[in-house]
């Protein structure tokens, strides 16, 4: 192992030549982004069990909760896969974000974003990236759960235009979730407690809609927050998609809430980021 | 027109809570040079690199890197830096060449572009063989030789390194030393932190000598060795009682001696044997029986012990625990040479 550095020798173009920018471009960032979402899809590659839930969850929950509520929700199982699949989906794609906090959190801990913080690229590139390359985990866990489905005689009546359509629907929704615990993901100080405080939050969202139930065998007060749950509005939004073939107006209110949930978090995600240089 | 000074810092002040990490450094550092900053552990080096190099704000003071101002103008300042961190600072799960072509693709190359940049930085830094095996299996040489890969994609005008060979085997110092004298001959300017004396001595045109957070000396090598002498007399003492007498006959050399807390031992900066000599017939005539003498090359101890008064920390990242506690007394005279560095 030799380490003569027979490096040209050519001088470097001294500092005063070079044309510098103290702004970055959209056109920079947006490379940035893919740039570091290529960085995501590699690591996913090289550590393939980071796959297990977005594998696992979606094949093990689809069976369950099909197999035990099925007869006594919509009297069989397959007149019940119709609503539970939609449910089911949305449920797994949203707590898969989650891992996209945690994962940010570690990778945060190592010394590579040192460097990135030290590069001339866009400040939110590591933080975009990732969350763009863990979209490809979503479109995973939901390529799945239609699969699982389809598998029990889940035959979606809007055809497979519209499945793709309520898939990419939930990916982006999920998308924009994820950026609310990138958020906690940042200002957190373990991994383990970006996992706690996620968890506190997403069952109550995920369990308090209309993901398994009709909510009209619920309570009042629990009707209440049922309904102005957006992760119910997602929810509906995908039955009418695969069911009916409808792009409804809960699909509108989806989109709208996700990019709500963007604008607010993104800008806060990248200013804590920052601070905690 | 090239820039005078690649980097010109003034008061500057970080504290993280009660610790003042950076507390008032000044550093003037020209262009095409390269510069030491030497310290031990918790003194404040990193913090110092860090805001130059636009990781941390600064709390109070001011910095610029060829005339940009550090905070208003960081992203100008990050395109003309390279950083390469105490740990390495490169992806773990990810291979060498992996590595660099993501850095690369950051800095604005081509998909082609970066692959051939990253194939010759590997090139030059012994790594090819190694180029797709994940990091998780480098030694730690290898780790650090590629985290200065990285840092030189752009060909960046300055670079700091950061501790570039703590941990290292001392056949790999001596290989990362080469490879930095390299870097300066292609005409970038280099500012390195280190632990070592020797490292500062063999590398850097200029030293800042920083502890607790400020600059307690500066200029170059052979200044600072000056100050503590070239070499230093280890003198073991039959009779503790005789160390006052000792210590005022070693005075009238006008060196600043220390001092051992178990107080029978005198360490003296002496510039060569002839003074040696005249000290040890001194003591002879004044009936002082010495037990032991040994000669050393001045240790980062020393150089402490002579420029701030006080031994170096108990290795940690709180320097101000470990200080009351080295013991170590240094002579009044220390500061009037510390005076004379200025």
């Amino acid at each position: 192992m030799t380490t003569t550095l027979t490096a040209p020798r050519q001088q470097i173009q001294a500092g005063s030549d070079r044309s510098l920018s103290n702004r970055t471009s959209v056109g920079q960032t947006v490379r940035n982004t893919f740039t570091m979402a290529y960085r995501g899809l590699l690591k996913i590659r090289r550590t393939p069990e980071q796959l297990v839930d977005v594998t696992v969850q979606p094949i093990l929950f689809t069976l369950m909760f099909t197999y035990i509520f099925g007869g006594a929700i919509a009297g069989d199982v397959v007149s019940y896969l119709p609503t539970i699949i939609p449910g089911i989906l949305v449920q797994t794609v949203i707590t898969t974000s989650v891992v996209t906090g945690v994962q940010l959190r570690e990778d945060m801990d190592k010394g590579v974003f040192d460097r990135f913080r030290s590069l001339p690229i866009a400040r939110i590139a590591p933080l975009s990236g990732a969350l763009l390359a863990d979209t490809v985990r979503y479109g995973i866990a939901t390529t799945l759960t239609f699969a699982m489905g389809y598998a029990m005689g889940y035959r979606p009546e809007g055809g497979l235009g519209s499945v793709v359509l309520a898939g990419l629907l939930v990916i982006v929704c999920s998308w924009a979730v994820s950026w609310i615990f990138a958020f906690f993901g940042v200002i957190a100080r373990t991994a383990s407690s970006v996992q706690g405080i996620s968890m506190i939050i997403l069952f109550p969202l995920t369990f308090l809609s209309n993901a398994f139930v009709q909510p009209d065998t619920m309570p009042g007060w629990l009707q209440g927050f049922v309904n102005v749950n957006p992760v119910s509005h997602l929810v509906t939004a995908v039955r009418e998609l695969t069911n009916n073939g409808v792009l409804g107006a809960d699909a509108v209110i989806s989109l709208v809430g996700a990019a709500v949930i963007v604008a607010v978090f993104a800008p806060l995600t990248v200013r804590a980021y920052m601070r905690k240089a | 027109m090239t820039h005078e000074w690649a980097v010109e810092a003034h008061g500057l002040v970080r504290t993280f809570g009660d610790n003042r990490a950076v507390d008032g450094v000044d550093l003037s550092i020209r262009t095409g040079s390269v510069y030491g900053v030497l310290g031990p552990n918790g003194a404040g080096k990193t913090t110092t690199i860090s805001m130059l190099a636009t990781l941390l704000r600064p709390d109070a003071g001011e910095a610029r890197v060829f005339g940009h101002d550090v905070v208003r103008e960081a992203q100008v300042v990050r395109q003309l830096i390279g950083v390469t961190g105490q740990y390495a600072s490169v992806d773990e799960t990810l291979s060498a060449t992996e590595n660099l072509v993501i850095f690369s693709r950051l800095l604005g190359l081509g998909r082609a572009e970066a692959r051939r940049k990253a194939a010759e930085l590997l090139e030059t830094f012994g790594l090819t063989e190694a180029a797709t095996r994940p990091l998780k299996n480098f030694s730690g040489g290898m780790r650090r030789r590629l985290d200065l890969a990285a840092s030189l994609i752009a060909q960046p005008p300055l670079i700091f390194l950061d501790e570039p060979t703590t941990g290292l085997d001392p056949r790999t110092r001596a290989q990362m030393w080469d490879t930095i004298r390299e870097l300066v001959a292609t005409g970038s300017t280099v500012v390195l932190t280190t632990q070592y004396l020797d490292e500062a001595d063999q590398l850097a045109d200029r030293i800042a000598v920083i502890d607790r957070g400020r600059v307690v000396a500066e200029g170059t090598a052979d200044e600072l060795k000056d100050a503590v002498g070239n070499q230093s007399l280890q003198l073991g003492l039959v009779a503790a009682a005789d160390l006052g007498s000792a210590l005022d006959i070693v005075t009238t050399f006008g060196v600043p001696a220390t001092t051992s807390p178990e107080a029978r031992r005198i360490t003296v900066p002496v510039t060569g044997p002839d003074e040696v000599t005249d000290l040890l017939v001194r003591l002879r005539e004044a009936r002082i029986a010495v037990d032991s003498i040994s000669m050393d090359k001045p240790s980062l101890d020393e150089v402490f012990l002579t420029l701030t008064g006080h031994g170096v920390a108990a290795d940690g990242e709180d320097d101000t625990a470990g200080t009351a506690a080295a013991g170590d007394v240094a002579c009044p005279t220390t500061s009037t040479r510390e005076e004379a560095l200025r």
